[in-house]
Order: C-alpha cells, then structure tokens, then sequence
C-alpha cells in the first residue's frame, strides 16, 4: 500500500508540460526526495509525457494522460497511463549521439534520459492502455 | 505553459542568442525558429547563451542536434555558453560535451570563433 497518491490527469498537449512538471515537483518535494532527485523525476516525467503526446497519441491533443505519485517508505512511483499507440520495446535501440548529428536527428534521446534519471523504468501494454512507471528509490544513507 | 523566449545580439559576424526560460517540446520550435532565421541571413556563426535557461528537455537538445552538422559544413558553429549547472548537467548526461563547444562564458566563446578566421 502506497502512503499517499496524488493523479493529475491533462489533455496529450505540449502546452501541459510545465504543469506535469509543477505538479510532479510539488508532490516530490513534499514527499521528502532530496532536489537533485525531485529535479531528476521531473524531468523524466516531462520525457515521459512528451514521448505519449508525440508518439502514442501522433499529436493529438484530444486525447488524455492520467499521471499518478505514489510514495512508499522506500521509494517514488510516477504512473503514467495513456490509451495511445504502443510502444516497440522489441525495436527500441539506445540512441548514439554522434550518428544522430550525422543524420540531422532532432530527438530520439527521450527514453534513455528517463532510464539515466530515474532507478528502475516499467513498461506494459495492457488492454488497450500503455502504463509507464518511473521508480526513485529514497537515498540509503 | 511554459516560458522561454530567445533574443539577438550581434558581435561582428557572431551572432548571439539569449535564452530565457524553459526549453521543452512546448518551447523548442521557438529555439528552431530562431536558428533557421540566422541561416537565412546567413549566419552560420552562432553562440547561444544560457544564463537565464532554466530548464532544458530532450526536445532542446534535439534542436542543437538537428543543426549542428549543417552549419558546421558552411564553416560555422554553435558554441553554448554560461549553462547553469543544472541545465549543464542535462547536456552532459547525454555527452553533449564531446561533440559541442560548451564554454564557462559567452566571452570564451566569442575568443573561439575569432581564433578560426571566417571564409
């Protein structure tokens, strides 16, 4: 059982971003994460939400994400559901930044960033619903 | 919605871009629209500086990405400058650091271009 859980739902639009952020940020700060952490979860939970709003739902912002914190004794949980297309874990590769200058690339970074920000990223398809979980563990020490 | 906006400044054929604000998927066409006017006037020498960037996504970054090549093959360049270190550090996660010119300030950067001699 989580000890809190805050969800914030938004129409799949760029223009939401910075209140993904705000709201991540509030609820992070809140549940005592240090500030390196909280500006780590935002962050991927901005990747998160862009990657939904660019690839599972192609730009359309008529569509929904529901983003859920979850805190436990040990760690932060980001939730992230949608109902867009899937993602091809099967195809994905890690991106090489000198090829992708090379090939003019614009993006492609944003699920490597999430994997480098947070400790442990899920992913499942499930009945027609994508559902991320971006997972920081609180420090050790 | 996020704030960002980029302003010009010019120092001889250098052309210097402030950011201010936030650069994510939202802002970053801004950043794109900016750069696609210096080509247009044909500046292909360009230092963006980032004192008041607060935050940067992967869609920022995309954009330096999309460009740097392009104008690197009509002698140019992009050198970023005065990054805070909490935006520094996103570009360096990615190993930005190795193929773009990152300097401490918008000076050392401008001493860079003037030690490669325009066409």
């Amino acid at each position: 059982m989580s000890i809190t859980e805050h969800s914030l739902v938004i129409r799949s639009t760029t223009k939401n971003l910075d209140r993904v952020r705000n709201f991540v940020g509030r609820h992070a700060t809140a549940a005592s994460l240090s500030p390196s952490d909280v500006e780590n979860v935002k962050m991927a939970v901005d990747e998160a939400c862009a990657n939904v709003i660019e690839h599972a739902y192609a730009n359309e912002s008529d569509h929904v994400i529901e983003i859920t914190i979850l805190t436990f004794e040990d760690r932060l949980v980001v939730r992230l559901r949608d109902k867009g297309r899937k993602f091809d874990q099967e195809t994905y590769q890690e991106p090489d930044l000198a090829s992708f200058v090379r090939q003019k690339k614009s993006g492609g970074f944003g699920v490597h960033l999430m994997r480098k920000l947070m400790d442990e990223v899920e992913y499942r398809h499930l009945d027609g619903q994508n559902e991320t979980l971006l997972i920081k563990y609180r420090d050790a020490s | 919605m996020s704030e960002f906006s980029v302003s010009y400044r010019a120092s001889g054929d250098v052309r210097i871009l402030d950011l201010n604000g936030e650069l994510d998927a939202h802002t970053a066409s801004e950043l794109e629209s900016a750069i696609e006017k210096c080509k247009e006037e044909d500046t292909v020498r360009i230092i963006v500086n980032g004192k008041h960037l607060v935050y940067i996504s992967s869609a920022g970054l995309g954009v330096f990405m999309a460009f740097i090549e392009e104008l690197r093959e009509r002698g140019g360049d992009i050198k970023i400058a005065a990054l805070r270190p909490k935006v520094y550090n996103v570009f360096d996660l990615l190993g930005f650091p190795m193929l773009f010119d990152i300097t401490d300030t918008e000076e050392e950067a401008v001493t860079r271009f003037s030690e490669t001699t325009s066409d």
